[in-house]
């Protein structure tokens, strides 16, 4: 049954991200101050396996979470239905996903 | 606004609703300006330097408040939808609302 | 009697049919203790004869003259003027999210049809041969069933829903309160094909806890925790099944 598991994708996502939400609040407290710069942001997880899997974690749950967030507004503010949803929801999805990925991969990597 | 939807719940929700749809849309912006790395910290920077702007740091208060507030209010729809029934909950959408403000002005204090 | 004399009401009332309709304005004299039902009986019998309502009981025990009064599903029977009214106007609607039948009464069909498709009727085993069921007042399962079961049909919580007006397939607060009232009646044997029911597209997982149904109810009932109870029936009861299934 698709929407209980879409339900439960979405509760399921959101409890992982809740201590990584808490995570990223604090480091943006912390960073902000003296301005961003991408050394300093870079230095800390450049090569860091700890910042690659909580930021590669949070992008996959993020990824799930909003994009069936978005779904259910599609459907109910927008009144979208059969293919176009289910469509539109998956490219966003997977653009999200792909997107996140990279970026993790651009601020942990260490080419 | 529909009269029926003034009240504290239906606003916590709508709230919710379009903190989610904010970050939604923010995100790929995001992810973008990250993925700036792969061309090397300067690269990075020059994106960067746009934030030092006033009016950005206060567009970033807003994004915190979006985060912060998704946040709270979702751990409380996890306890509604979880946890035995109270009637507490207009108290703790209220909260939420409040303990997101304190944490985006701590952001905002920080940033200037 | 002492006392100025009541300024008159102006009260814009929907007319109309499932096609078509709009407001008209009529003058209605104000009076102590004067009820909405009072008004649009007033009008229908020295203005308009052929204006459509429905009503019954008029003592706020049946529900059926319930209608959107200044944009809220009320009990006309219950509502006193002098409570809602903002500067001597009133604005009386049929029930929001129900098809026209005319003027303020609307068709109730979709409402009762949602019910069935919850499955919120009873299904038990025993039969008057058998004892009565001992259930404690004291069984929690007991209080959460009776803290449910005082709903009257009256549809002011499907007016109410938004997710009704954006989801024609959703069930609605009432069909899924009543649910949850037998998810928690323990003689009830209709429990996994009730759960199916009200899990599936347009069931309890759509409920976003707006609250306007627990908001509004005349009887005090709170769909929205029931609703949030069967959420989590739902959700412990799929996982509990994948966990039976992966260990066999």
């Amino acid at each position: 049954m698709v929407e209980l598991r879409l339900y439960l994708a979405q509760r399921i996502s959101a409890a992982i991200m809740a201590p990584l939400v808490l995570l990223h609040l604090g480091v943006m407290i912390y960073a902000i101050q003296g301005g961003l710069s991408a050394d300093e942001i870079l230095a800390r997880t450049r090569g860091s396996s700890f910042w690659g899997g909580a930021y590669g974690l949070f992008v996959l749950a993020a990824a799930v979470h909003a994009t069936i967030g978005l779904r259910n507004i599609m459907r109910e503010w927008w009144q979208m239905t059969g293919p176009l949803l289910n469509g539109l929801s998956w490219i966003f999805g997977v653009g999200l996903l792909v997107a996140g990925l990279r970026a993790v991969v651009a601020v942990v990597g260490t080419a | 606004m529909k009269p029926h939807r003034g009240q504290p719940l239906y606003l916590a929700f709508l709230l919710h609703r379009l903190s989610g749809l904010g970050l939604a849309l923010f995100l790929p912006f995001h992810f973008y300006v990250l993925g700036l790395a792969l061309e090397g910290n300067a690269a990075l920077d020059e994106a960067l330097n746009w934030t030092a702007a006033p009016m950005f740091k206060i567009a970033e208060f807003g994004l915190v408040f979006l985060l912060a507030v998704h946040f709270f209010g979702g751990l409380r729809l996890l306890a509604l939808e979880n946890l035995p029934w109270t009637d507490r909950h207009k108290n703790y959408a209220a909260a939420a609302v409040a303990a997101s403000f304190f944490v985006a002005c701590g952001f905002l204090l920080r940033a200037f | 009697m002492t006392g100025s004399v009541l300024d008159a009401i102006t009260v814009s009332v929907w007319r109309g049919n499932a096609r078509q309709g709009g407001f008209e304005d009529f003058q209605v004299p104000q009076q102590p203790s004067q009820t909405i039902l009072d008004v649009v009986t007033w009008i229908q019998r020295h203005l308009d004869a052929s204006l459509s309502y429905r009503f019954a009981c008029r003592v706020g025990m049946c529900g059926s003259c319930a209608m959107m009064v200044n944009g809220i599903p009320r009990w006309t029977c219950r509502t006193h003027v002098n409570k809602v009214m903002q500067d001597n106007r009133l604005s009386i609607e049929p029930l929001r999210n129900l098809p026209v039948i005319k003027d303020l009464a609307c068709d109730m069909s979709e409402f009762f049809e949602k019910w069935k498709r919850a499955e919120g009727h009873f299904g038990g085993k025993d039969s008057r041969t058998q004892p009565v069921a001992a259930i404690s007042p004291t069984n929690s399962a007991r209080q959460a069933a009776a803290a449910a079961i005082e709903c009257i049909n009256c549809a002011i919580c499907y007016s109410a829903c938004d997710v009704v007006a954006w989801n024609s397939d959703y069930l609605g607060p009432a069909a899924l309160n009543r649910a949850w009232s037998l998810q928690n009646d323990s003689r009830d044997r209709r429990q996994a094909e009730r759960l199916l029911a009200v899990s599936s597209a347009g069931g309890c997982l759509q409920c976003h806890s707006q609250a306007g149904c627990a908001t509004y109810c005349p009887n005090e009932l709170n769909p929205t925790a029931s609703i949030a109870g069967l959420k989590h029936l739902a959700a412990v009861g799929f996982l509990q099944k994948k966990s039976r299934d992966r260990h066999g």
